[in-house]
C-alpha cells in the first residue's frame, strides 16, 4: 500500500491574475549577467523538440552547453516522427480563437488534472513558437496568397493547427537541430551523440551531473555541470508495442527518480485511436495514422456484426458512423481518449473488422468524392504512402483499418512552475515532465509544449536557479561522481553475468502484454493487483534468467536494451500502483468501476483533484505519494462532454 | 498476396569494431512471414542467434516508420533495398521470394566509418549542417509568422527539399560516395525561402567546403542518389546548388 505524505507539494506558481503571472514572474526572477553566463555549464539530455530548443537557446544566451542523445545524431530524436501539427492561438483563420480559448480547451481536454497557470503560459507562448519556427525556415503549409494555413485537431472547434504536410515534427525538429548545430560550430555546445544517460550525479542535494555510456565504445563517462536539463521524452514503450520509436525509454527519468526526483501521475497514458492494427506476433512497433486524418476521414463499422462484405459494398444505411452517432457536435474530432474507447467498445461488442476483428474503418471516400483525390493527396500523401507500405492496401481505394495504440505519456517527473523537479538543479522539459496535459493530451499540443519549454521557459527559469544557488566546482573524481560511475558499472556487470536463457526482447514483450491487458485502455482493481504481482515475478525472473551476450567494451545493443527493460520492469509497477490508487476515471485513465451508464468516464473531483507525485524508497518497497492539490479558478470543472 | 512463408539465406556483414577487417557470414532463416518488415525479420534472426549463444547482429534503427533516417542497410547492393521511396524499415518481406539469398551490408563510404557490424558513423552530416545549414536567428528575434508571405508554390519546393531524412543512402548509392544530394537539399530549401536568402553566400560556400573536408567524393551526375533516396529528393536540387555555388563564388570577396 502507498503511504501518503502529509504536506502538499508546492508548485511555486506566482501570485496575481493568471494573464500576468508569467510576465510578472519573468521580472521577479534573478538574472545572470551576460558576462557571467559563460562561466556556467549546463547539461541538456535529449535533443528532441524540448532538448534541441533548450540547448540551442541556452547556448545563444552564452551558457556553455553539453547536449546528449542516444541516437547517432541529434536530428533523429523521436520528435522527428510527429506527423500532424502544432497548435497556436494565432487566430489567423478569424474563427474565434484566442489565448484564452486555447488555455480553456487544453485544461478541459486534460480533464481538469493539469495545473492552470502552466497551461495558460503555454497558450500565451504558443504564438511566439510559430514566429520563431517560420524565421528558421520551417516550411509550414500556406494558402495560395502566401499566408500560413491551419487545420483542425481533436477536442477543439477552431482551426489552430499549423503543419508541414504529414511531417510537422520533422520540420520543427530540424529547425531546432540546425540552431543547435550552429551553436556547436560556434563552440558553445558540445554534441555528445550515441551517449546514454545512466545515472544522475547529486551533490549536497543538488543535481550536478550525469553518467553516460558511450554507446560506440562502451566507455562510461561522468560529466559535471551547474544544472541538468532532462528532455528525454515519454515512457510509452513500457507497453512494448507503441507508436514510439524503438529506443524511447524511461531510463533517464527513472534513474533520476531513484535519486530522489518525484514521478508524477505515471498512470496518465494516452492511447491513440488511429493506428495500424497489430498483424502478427513478430510485430515490433505500431504505426500512427495522424489525428489530422480525422479532418477528412470518417470512422465506421458495419451495423451487422461480422458483415463479410467488402467495405465498399456495404451501403450507407448499413454502416454505423459511431463517433458521429454518439458525439454529434464533435463527431470524428472528439479527443483521443473518447475516440479510442468508442472504437474498443464497438470491437468488444463484436462489430470490429479485419481478420482479427480488432479494427474499425477510417474512410476517405467522402472526402475524395468531395474534394478530389489530389486535394487529399496534398494533405496526407506521406501518411497514405506509409499505410500502403505496411499493409499493402491502397487507402485511396479501400478504407484504412485502424485500432487504438499506446502513443503518449502525460505523466512524468514532477516539476514546479519553473520546470524544476523537487531535486534542485534538475529541470525536466517536454514529454518527460508531467505538467501541462493533465489526464489527456489534445492533438498537436505536445510539439507546442516541447518547444515552449525549450525555447521560451527554460532560458528564463534556469537563470534564477544559477543566480541564487551555491554551486562550488565539482571535480571529475568527486566521490559523488565515483559513486555514480560505480553504480552504472555494477548494473552492467550484473546484466552481463546473469548467464540466463531468455532474450531481453522476450521479457519486454511479456511486460508489454501485462501492461496492455491490465493497465491499458480499461483498468480495474483486480486486474491492476494481478499486474503488480506479475510484474514483480517477471522482474525476478529477468534478473535470474536474462541472456546478454557480447562485451561491455563495444557497441552492444543488447546491453542498451537490457538496461532499459530492467527500468521498465521497475517503473511498470509504479504505473500500475498509481492507476490502482486513482479511484476515478479521467482522461486516458479509465477505471471500469467508475463510469456512467452510457460508458463515459466518471471523475471524482472531491477526492482526486490532485497530482500524485511518487517518492522512491527502493525496488519493491512502497513509495510515498506526495499530493499537489489542483485549483481551477478560471476553468470551472464540469463533466467533459463532446456530445 | 501470398501468405506463403519464406526460407531465406542471409549473407550478413559482421565486423567486430572499427579496426576489425570484417567478413560476410551466412545464416539460414526459415519460416519468415511475408507480412514482416525487413527489420522485424532481422529481429527474428537475432532471437535465433541469441538462443544459440551467438552475438546478435548490430544494426541502426529507431522510428521504424521511415522518418528518423537511422536505418541504413545495403540490401543486395541497393541502399535501402529494391523499393523506390522506401527506407529499410518500411521494406516488407513480401518483396522477397522463398529460397532467396539476401546480402546485407553497411553503408560504404570513407566519410561513414563502420562502428560495428552494420552500424556506421554519420556525424559528418552533422558537421556539414553546422557549416551553414541554418538561418541565424536567435530565439526571440522573430517577426510575426505572417509578416513575409510565401507563395504556396515556393513553399512546396522548400518542403520537397526539406523532406530529406539525412539517412545517407545517397552517399551509399553513389560510386564516388558524394554527399551532393544531401547538401543540395538543405541549400535549396534555404535558397528558395526568403528567410534563408541573407546568408545564401556563406551557406553554400561553408557547406560545400565542409563536405569536401569530410572526405565525400565529387558528383559526376549519375543520379544514383536520386534513385536510392527514400524521401524522393530530386537531383534538381543539385542543379540549384551548382547555381548557388557559382553565384556565391562570384560575389564572395
Ligand atoms: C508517431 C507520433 C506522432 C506524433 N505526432 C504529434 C503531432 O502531430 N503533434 C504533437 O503535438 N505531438 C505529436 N506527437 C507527440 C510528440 O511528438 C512528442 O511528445 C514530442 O515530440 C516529445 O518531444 P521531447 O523533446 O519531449 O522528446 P523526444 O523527441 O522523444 O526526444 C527524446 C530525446 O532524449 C534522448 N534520450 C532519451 N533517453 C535518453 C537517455 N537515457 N540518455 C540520453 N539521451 C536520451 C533521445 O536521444 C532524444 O534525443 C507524436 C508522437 C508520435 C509517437
Ligand atoms: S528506422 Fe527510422 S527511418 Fe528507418
Amino acid at each position: 500500500m502507498a503511504r501518503v505524505a502529509s504536506e502538499t507539494l508546492k508548485s511555486r506558481v506566482p501570485d496575481g491574475p493568471i494573464e500576468q503571472k508569467w510576465d510578472k514572474h519573468r521580472f521577479n526572477m534573478k538574472l545572470v549577467n551576460p558576462a557571467n553566463k559563460r562561466k556556467f555549464n549546463v547539461i541538456v539530455v535529449g535533443t528532441g523538440l524540448a532538448g534541441g530548443a533548450a540547448a540551442a537557446s541556452l547556448a545563444e544566451l552564452g551558457y556553455h552547453v553539453k547536449s546528449f542523445c542516444f541516437q547517432d545524431s541529434p536530428r533523429r530524436a523521436h520528435s522527428i516522427a510527429a506527423q500532424g501539427g502544432i497548435n497556436a492561438a494565432k487566430n489567423y483563420p478569424n474563427d474565434g480563437d484566442s489565448v484564452w480559448r486555447l488555455f480553456y480547451d487544453t485544461v478541459k481536454g486534460g480533464d481538469y488534472r493539469a495545473r492552470e497557470a502552466n497551461v495558460h503560459r503555454l497558450a500565451q507562448i504558443s504564438n511566439n513558437i510559430i514566429d520563431q519556427c517560420v524565421a528558421q525556415g520551417v516550411p509550414f503549409a500556406r494558402e495560395y496568397g502566401g499566408t500560413l494555413a491551419n487545420r483542425s485537431f481533436g477536442g477543439a472547434q477552431v482551426s489552430r493547427t499549423f503543419y508541414c504536410r504529414g511531417q510537422t515534427g520533422q520540420q520543427l525538429l530540424l529547425g531546432a537541430y540546425q540552431a543547435l548545430m550552429r551553436q556547436s560550430q560556434l563552440g558553445k555546445v558540445d554534441i555528445c551523440a550515441r551517449r546514454e544517460m545512466l545515472e544522475l550525479i547529486v551533490v549536497d542535494g543538488i543535481a550536478r551531473g550525469i553518467v553516460v555510456r558511450n554507446l560506440s565504445t562502451g566507455q562510461l563517462e561522468s560529466h559535471t555541470a551547474d544544472a541538468v536539463v532532462l528532455c528525454t521524452g515519454g515512457y510509452g514503450n513500457v507497453f512494448y508495442l507503441s507508436t514510439n520509436a524503438k529506443g524511447c525509454n524511461v531510463t533517464a527519468a527513472w534513474r533520476c527518480h531513484k535519486e530522489g526526483a518525484y514521478f508524477a501521475n505515471p498512470c496518465f497514458t494516452q492511447i491513440h485511436p488511429t493506428c495500424i492494427p497489430v498483424s502478427g506476433d513478430y510485430q515490433s512497433k505500431l504505426t500512427l495514422m495522424s489525428e489530422s486524418l480525422r479532418n477528412d476521414g470518417r470512422v465506421w463499422v458495419p451495423r451487422n456484426a461480422g458483415d463479410p462484405r467488402h467495405p465498399s459494398e456495404i451501403p450507407e444505411g448499413e454502416r454505423d458512423y459511431f463517433l458521429e452517432r454518439r458525439y454529434p457536435s464533435f463527431g470524428n474530432l472528439v479527443p483521443r481518449d473518447v475516440a479510442s474507447r468508442a472504437s474498443k467498445e464497438r470491437c468488444d461488442a463484436g462489430f470490429g473488422v479485419g481478420d482479427t476483428r480488432l479494427s474499425v474503418y477510417l474512410d476517405f471516400k467522402h472526402a475524395i468524392d468531395r474534394d478530389g483525390e489530389d486535394a487529399v493527396r496534398k494533405k496526407y500523401s506521406n501518411l497514405f504512402h506509409m499505410y500502403h507500405k505496411i499493409t499493402a492496401e491502397n487507402p485511396y481505394e479501400v478504407p484504412m483499418r485502424i485500432y487504438p495504440a499506446v502513443h503518449y505519456t502525460m505523466g512524468g517527473l514532477w516539476v514546479d512552475y519553473n520546470l524544476m523537479s523537487n531535486l534542485p538543479g534538475l529541470f525536466v522539459l517536454g514529454e518527460a515532465n508531467f505538467s501541462d496535459h493533465g489526464a489527456n493530451r489534445l492533438g498537436a499540443s505536445a510539439l507546442m509544449q516541447g518547444l515552449s519549454d525549450g525555447y521560451f521557459v527554460i532560458p528564463y527559469t534556469i537563470g534564477d536557479h544559477l543566480a541564487t544557488s551555491e554551486l562550488p566546482e565539482i571535480p571529475e573524481d568527486h566521490p559523488a561522481c565515483r559513486k555514480a560511475l560505480a553504480s552504472a558499472q555494477n548494473r552492467i556487470d550484473r546484466l552481463m553475468s546473469t548467464g540466463g536463457k531468455r532474450s531481453v526482447d522476450s521479457f519486454h514483450r511479456e511486460l508489454g502484454q501485462i501492461m496492455w491487458d491490465k493497465c491499458g485502455m480499461a483498468r480495474n482493481k483486480a486486474g491492476l493487483e494481478t499486474a503488480i504481482s506479475e510484474i514483480r515475478d517477471l522482474r525476478r525472473e529477468f534478473w535470474a534468467n536474462v541472456r546478454v551476450l557480447g562485451r561491455g567494451s563495444t557497441l552492444n545493443q543488447s546491453i542498451e536494451k537490457a538496461g532499459r527493460v530492467a527500468d521498465f520492469l521497475e517503473f511498470g509497477e509504479l504505473l500500475a500502483m498509481d492507476a490502482l490508487e486513482r479511484e476515478e476515471s479521467c482522461g486516458g485513465h479509465f477505471r471500469e468501476e467508475h463510469q456512467t451508464d452510457d460508458g463515459e468516464a466518471r471523475r471524482n473531483d472531491n477526492e482526486f483533484m490532485h497530482v500524485a507525485a511518487w517518492e522512491f524508497h527502493g525496488v519493491g518497497e512502497d513509495p510515498t505519494m506526495h499530493k499537489e492539490t489542483l485549483n481551477f479558478d478560471h476553468v470551472p470543472p464540469s463533466t467533459r462532454s463532446y456530445k | 498476396m501470398s501468405d506463403e512463408h519464406l526460407n531465406l539465406t542471409l549473407r550478413i556483414w559482421r565486423q567486430d569494431g572499427p579496426e576489425d577487417r570484417g567478413a560476410f557470414r551466412n545464416y539460414q532463416l526459415d519460416n519468415v512471414s511475408p507480412h514482416m518488415s525487413f527489420l522485424e525479420m532481422l529481429d527474428v534472426l537475432n532471437e535465433q542467434l541469441i538462443a544459440s549463444s551467438e552475438e546478435p547482429v548490430e544494426f541502426d534503427h529507431d522510428c521504424r516508420e521511415g522518418i528518423c533516417g537511422m536505418c541504413s542497410l545495403m540490401i543486395n547492393g541497393q541502399a535501402h533495398g529494391p523499393d523506390r521511396a522506401t527506407t529499410t524499415c518500411q521494406l516488407h518481406m513480401r518483396r522477397f521470394n522463398n529460397g532467396d539469398t539476401i546480402s546485407i551490408e553497411p553503408w560504404r563510404a570513407t566519410a561513414f566509418p563502420v562502428v560495428r557490424d552494420l552500424v556506421v558513423d554519420r556525424s559528418a552530416f552533422d558537421r556539414v549542417i553546422g557549416s551553414g545549414g541554418y538561418v541565424s536567428v536567435n530565439t526571440g528575434n522573430a517577426p510575426d509568422g505572417n509578416a513575409i508571405p510565401i507563395p504556396g508554390t515556393t513553399q512546396e519546393v522548400a518542403m520537397d527539399a526539406a523532406a530529406c531524412i539525412g539517412c545517407g543512402a545517397c552517399v551509399a548509392a553513389c560510386k564516388n560516395a558524394s554527399a551532393m544530394l544531401f547538401v543540395s537539399a538543405k541549400v535549396s530549401q534555404m535558397a528558395v525561402l526568403p528567410q534563408g536568402r541573407t546568408e545564401r553566400t556563406e551557406r553554400v560556400l561553408g557547406m560545400v567546403a565542409q563536405m569536401d573536408k569530410e572526405g565525400f567524393g565529387s558528383c559526376t551526375n549519375t543520379s544514383e542518389c536520386e534513385a536510392a533516396c527514400p524521401a524522393e529528393i530530386s537531383v534538381e536540387h543539385i542543379a540549384r546548388l551548382n547555381r548557388e555555388y557559382a553565384r556565391a563564388a562570384l560575389t564572395a570577396r
